[in-house]
């Protein structure tokens, strides 16, 4: 079994841990061994693989995978996959994640489960839950072909340490003379961690009636140590807030532990993005909004005075 | 230059889902069915790029017969020719590549363009799946394309921010929201639309790499519980159900 890792400032990256420590629990169930997977050209960090539960720490390292290429690293994925003779290789579902893994699929002949929520052993074979139609059901799905790949959503798994071996193990790196490579980052995401990463997320809607008053949920946001994200009627209206933030079918999925939502009335799209998120909390002046169907917790209010009180009180309770 | 734009049809977005008799499907008798919207981004820049630097713009979808009404819209808006590749589409995304893959080799496209996920299915994976079936360049989750002689230039979104993609053609990219404003069919186009034919080729169908073994309604969530009294006595009842209850903080 092959967990494919992304590190990021010389670690890996959480939505990664996440995965090796599925990986970790699903070759236990099957008796198999874990690797954890490492391509680019500085992979400092990847040893932390080991406190996750890898047996060994697969590197293919070369100055060629510098920068990320979609071809080139799935082919480095395909050749490891079979090198090692994995039957299962799963990835987290980033944004690299879900770019590179249906390509190396495809390269292996395997059948590939998107964004999964739950995976299982089933008679040695792979079994991957993942919600379909916008939240609005839940597919079972089964594997046909020999390898089976899935990308597991961020924030759904549990990461815990599982000290285990971590051999060090050098594969060697495709050629080179990439279809397609990336060359540069633009603009950079919304903040230091990425909305479908985070915890705790605090979203506004239209009923932030501007721009600005998005710091009152940034404060809060910062109070409980999580992110600000946005409808797509508030990123849609034109008060600067990027689309990197936006919650929703058309923008990311998230599943933190809480989601707030601020004057977001609940549309099925928005709906779409945040219903896996384990605990809703809703601040709405509308008690009809449909939001309200959701929530663990519902708060009838403005949310220009629950929002600031529940800074107060968060701080309160953190000091 | 032949650019090939691969739709599906999907339900409304709106639609009420109701599980199939079989449980292992969708019960599709009261679902509207509409085109993935991620798709239009897709067919409005195949359009935009044959008015701007001609191109021959051709729409497929594998699906069944009802998918026709998807490829008469797409020939109302402007493509050329429209192709329906029969295939009952069982929920395999590999499945669907390698029935694209096979029609695309056989026409000779320089371009494939398609949304960055069906809605629906949402694994976004026929795109990159299609490209290396193909053995071709991609860029996925696009929201900025240029063209030059042989090569490509994307702008795509991803969790470090806008990644800039450069890459040889023939590539498959595929649409994200703010790659433009997908147009409308107007009158004219639609009236000429019904007078064109949609060609129907038969799919080779494979054995399934994925298969479905149930679907089902999600777990409803348990009912909410409303706070009552002023803001801070709300934020405060609130604060400390979310340490003590739900034990979050």
């Amino acid at each position: 079994m092959l967990v494919f890792c992304e590190t990021k400032d010389g670690k890996i990256r959480k939505p990664s841990l996440e995965a090796l420590s599925e990986g970790r629990r699903l070759a236990d169930a099957a008796g198999k061994s874990l690797g954890a997977l490492f391509v680019g050209a500085d992979l400092a960090g990847a040893e932390e693989a080991a406190q996750y539960g890898a047996d060994a720490i697969i590197k293919v390292e070369a100055p060629s995978l510098a920068a990320y290429s979609s071809d080139g690293y799935a082919q480095a994925i395909a050749d490891a996959v079979q090198a090692k003779g994995a039957t299962v290789l799963l990835a987290a579902a980033t944004s690299a994640g879900r770019d590179v893994a249906p390509r190396a699929a495809a390269r292996l002949g395997a059948g590939y489960a998107a964004d999964v929520t739950g995976l299982a052993m089933v008679d040695g074979r792979l079994e991957a839950t993942r919600p379909v139609y916008a939240g609005k059901a839940v597919s079972v799905n089964r594997f046909e072909s020999a390898v089976q790949v899935a990308t597991t959503r961020p924030n759904v798994f549990v990461a815990a340490p599982c000290p285990k071996a971590g051999a060090v193990e050098s594969l060697p790196a495709p050629a080179g003379g990439f279809l397609a490579v990336v060359k540069e980052i633009l603009a950079k995401g919304g903040g230091a961690v990425d909305i479908s990463e985070a915890d705790v997320i605090v979203a506004g809607g239209r009923g932030l009636k501007d721009g600005a008053n998005f710091a009152i949920l940034q404060e809060l946001a910062d109070a409980l140590g999580g992110v600000v994200g946005a409808s797509r009627a508030a990123v849609d209206a034109g008060w600067g807030l990027p689309h990197s933030i936006q919650v929703g079918q058309t923008g990311k999925v998230v599943s933190p532990t809480l989601y707030i939502a601020c004057g977001i009335s609940g549309a099925i799209q928005h709906v779409a993005g945040m219903s896996g998120s384990k605990v809703i909390v809703a601040i709405n002046k509308d008690p009809e909004a449909p939001i309200f169907k959701l929530a663990t917790y519902g708060i009838v209010g403005d949310l220009f005075e629950v929002v600031p009180e529940l800074t107060k009180a968060a701080k309160a309770l953190k000091q | 230059m032949k650019i090939l734009v691969a739709l599906k049809q999907v339900p409304d977005t709106e639609t009420k889902i109701r599980i199939g008799a079989d449980g292992k499907s969708l019960d599709g008798s009261d679902v509207k069915w509409i085109t993935s919207p991620y798709d239009e981004y897709a067919l409005e820049e195949a359009l935009r790029l044959k008015e701007s630097a001609g191109a021959e713009v051709t729409a497929a979808s594998v699906g069944g017969e009802k998918a026709k009404d998807v490829l008469r819209n797409a020939l109302a808006l402007g493509a050329d020719t429209a192709v329906l590749v029969k295939a009952e589409d069982a929920g395999d995304p590999l499945a669907v590549a390698r029935i694209l893959a096979a029609f695309a080799k056989e026409r000779g496209f320089e371009l494939v363009l398609l949304g960055n996920k069906g809605f629906g299915g949402d694994n976004a994976s026929v795109g990159p799946m299609l490209a290396e079936l193909l053995g071709w360049a991609q860029a996925n989750v696009v929201t900025k394309l240029e063209l030059s002689a042989g090569a490509f230039r994307a702008e795509r979104e991803s969790d470090a921010g806008t990644e800039v993609v450069e890459g040889t053609l023939p590539a498959v990219v595929t649409a994200q929201r703010g790659l433009n404003e997908p147009r409308y069919a107007n009158l004219k186009g639609i009236m000429a639309a019904k007078k064109k034919t949609i060609e129907e080729v038969e799919a080779a169908a494979g054995a399934p790499a994925l298969v479905t073994a149930s679907l089902a309604l999600p777990p409803a969530r348990p009912e909410g519980r409303k706070l009552e009294g002023d803001a801070a006595a709300q934020a405060a009842a609130l604060v400390s159900l979310l340490r003590d209850e739900a034990k979050v903080l």
